[in-house]
């Protein structure tokens, strides 16, 4: 008995060690890349200024005159997609997320979650291929222009890939809100719509607002999709409608032909690491958010 | 559950033995060319049927990237649009590699435009201005007054290098929309009034709703299509260019086997059928002095 108790004890501690060894993997493999991306990046800038990679707009490594090195113009062609995205999801997703919590019938609601799942897993190539053959074709002849691949295109695709995060979470926040706040409301005369719109949400914001952040992230890292839908122009975009090439789809199209160990390698990594930064930060900022907001609540 | 376990182990074992089997035959790796890739496709599944046991697995990726696996040793063949700088060479001599060029097939670019243009003619000094951005509305070259859209390839496509190196002589206009492959800018050309692009003769032979511009080296000179099978071959069309296949020192073995097949009378029918054309004597003679077949 005795022994088989022990036995016992020695199996609890060698799964106990071996989830923290997993935890453990994923942190080291968060500092793996980090410090892959610096180190590999450094070298870069022996030749090109930060400033002219920070601060010009002009990238052409495999120029016919002269390579210029500034990120400068994929930078705001990367705010404009994920701005855009953001602009149609977060009203969008936010709604829907109101509506499941607090207005669906248990019937549509049983039929709207799955449906969003599967939204959450098609792959973004596929999303991609609907930017080229359909809704290109739609904002093209919506604005009058010679051809649909644009910002706009990339924003809409970008912002439909961002609505389950931000639906799922936000969903969940408003939830997480006591009903007593609700009920007292409601008993106050608020109708349903005015309780989720005045009550439930500004109670929930801290969650819905790290949902939106989480969706900003899923939609500043996606490559396929914006590779394939944007036109890729490396110009300075002038407005939406203007054709624009991400952090993402540059690193997508150049890292394959890159000679390694060359400027524009070690380039094309510190491109990789400004993004790493900006992601890291987004999520940060929305990990600081979900936090406050679980410290209040508890 | 043991059974299952039977069956997963023996499957995979299965597995493995088959990837040896086929490595242990001298599998060919081709990587390179988007141009290319369908030539050299349809080349190696001939050749695959008149030769059981031989296996070739072919991608794209365009050419720089198949070059790059070549000096990094992850392919045996490297199929390319374009030469290789001689950047690439000394870069690859340094790995202890030495690139040994094949051309296995003559291709012409073609300059396309949507069919409602009443532009049809153009000279490389007009199509180098337009690409560069510097002529930007469709009046100047005596079409409509509309500005141009240019649709071009990314810079990992070897079309890309080389239409830049053969008409630009300098660098694409920033606003040039770069496109995933050659039908996607034969589509886009089709559905844009204004638009301009650039792709292999292949792509263009059996296309609707375009017009392959007729192409003059320069002024006063006379015009030629890529169309126009002998106006390629001879050189009057200015934008043609060979297809390469690199390999890494004097072909041996299987590969040797291969490439000696696609220059074989079947395999350049086969060039044909695809929409490129056969290599002219010039290039048989090249290949046997530089590569010995």
């Amino acid at each position: 008995m005795d022994r088989k108790t022990k036995h016992v004890n020695v199996k609890e501690k060698i799964i106990h060690g071996l989830f923290f060894l997993n935890g453990l993997l994923v942190v080291f493999v968060l500092l793996g890349i980090f410090a892959l991306l610096a180190f590999t990046s450094i070298p870069a800038f022996k030749e090109i200024s930060l400033k002219q990679f920070l601060f010009t707009s002009d990238w052409n490594p495999t120029s016919y005159v002269k390579e210029t090195y500034g990120i400068g113009a994929m930078l705001v062609s990367t705010v404009m997609v994920t701005a855009g995205a953001l602009l149609f999801s977060v009203p969008i997703g936010i709604g829907t997320a109101a509506y499941l919590s607090d207005v669906a019938s248990p019937g549509a609601r049983e039929i709207i979650k799955p449906v969003i799942e599967i939204l959450a897993g098609i792959p973004s190539v596929v999303i991609g291929f609907l930017g080229i053959v359909f809704v290109g074709p739609v904002i093209s002849k919506t604005f009058g222009l010679p051809n649909g691949l644009n910002a706009v295109n990339g924003s809409i695709l970008l912002g439909v890939m961002a609505l389950p995060t931000i639906i799922s979470l936000s969903e969940d926040a408003l939830n997480s809100v006591s009903r007593t706040y609700s009920e007292a409301s409601l008993a106050l005369g608020a109708t349903r719509w005015q309780t989720v719109i005045r009550v439930k949400i500004p109670a929930a914001l801290s969650g819905v607002l790290a949902a939106c952040m989480l969706g900003m992230g899923r939609a500043i890292g996606e490559t396929m999709t914006v590779l394939m839908a944007t036109g890729c122009a490396p110009a300075m975009p002038r407005s939406f409608l203007d054709s624009v090439r991400t952090m993402t789809s540059t690193i997508a199209i150049e890292l394959g032909e890159v000679p390694y160990y060359t400027t524009h390698y070690y380039a094309l990594f510190a491109v990789g690491l400004v993004l790493f930064i900006i992601t890291f930060c987004v999520n940060m900022t929305s990990d600081m958010i979900l936090h406050k907001y679980q410290g209040k609540r508890g | 559950m043991r059974k299952y376990l039977k069956v997963i182990s023996f499957l995979t074992l299965a597995f493995f033995l088959c990837m040896t089997h086929a490595g242990a035959k001298g599998m060919i790796q081709i990587k390179g060319s988007d141009t290319l890739i369908n030539l050299v496709q349809r080349l190696s599944e001939v050749y695959m049927d008149k030769n059981p046991g031989k296996y070739i697995a072919v991608t794209g990726g365009g050419s720089g990237t198949g070059i790059a696996a070549l000096m990094n040793g992850k392919c045996d063949i490297a199929d390319a649009s374009r030469n290789m700088k001689p950047k690439e060479i000394t870069r690859a001599n340094a790995r202890g590699i030495t690139p040994k060029r094949v051309v296995i097939a003559l291709d012409g670019l073609s300059v396309i435009v949507n069919e409602n243009n009443p532009v049809d003619r153009l000279t490389m000094d007009k199509i180098g201005k337009i690409f560069r951005g510097e002529i930007t509305n469709w009046s100047e070259v005596g079409g409509d007054n509309k500005p141009i859209s240019l649709y071009g390839r990314q810079s990992n496509s070897g079309t890309f290098v080389l239409f830049r190196d053969m008409v630009l002589k300098g660098d694409y206009s920033p606003r040039m929309k770069r496109m995933n492959g050659n039908s996607q800018i034969v589509d886009s050309v089709k559905y844009d009034e204004t638009g301009i692009g650039y792709v292999g003769v292949g792509y263009v032979k059996e296309a609707e709703g375009i017009t392959v511009l007729q192409v003059a080296s320069r002024e006063g000179a006379s015009y030629a299509s890529p169309l126009n099978t002998e106006d390629v071959k001879t050189g009057r069309y200015p934008i043609s260019r060979p297809l390469n296949q690199y390999v890494n020192g004097t072909p041996s073995g299987a590969v040797r086997d291969f490439i000696a097949f696609e220059l074989s009378p079947e395999g350049q029918a086969i060039v044909e059928e695809e929409g490129f054309f056969r290599i002219p004597k010039e290039y048989v003679e090249f290949n046997r002095k530089n590569a010995g077949i």
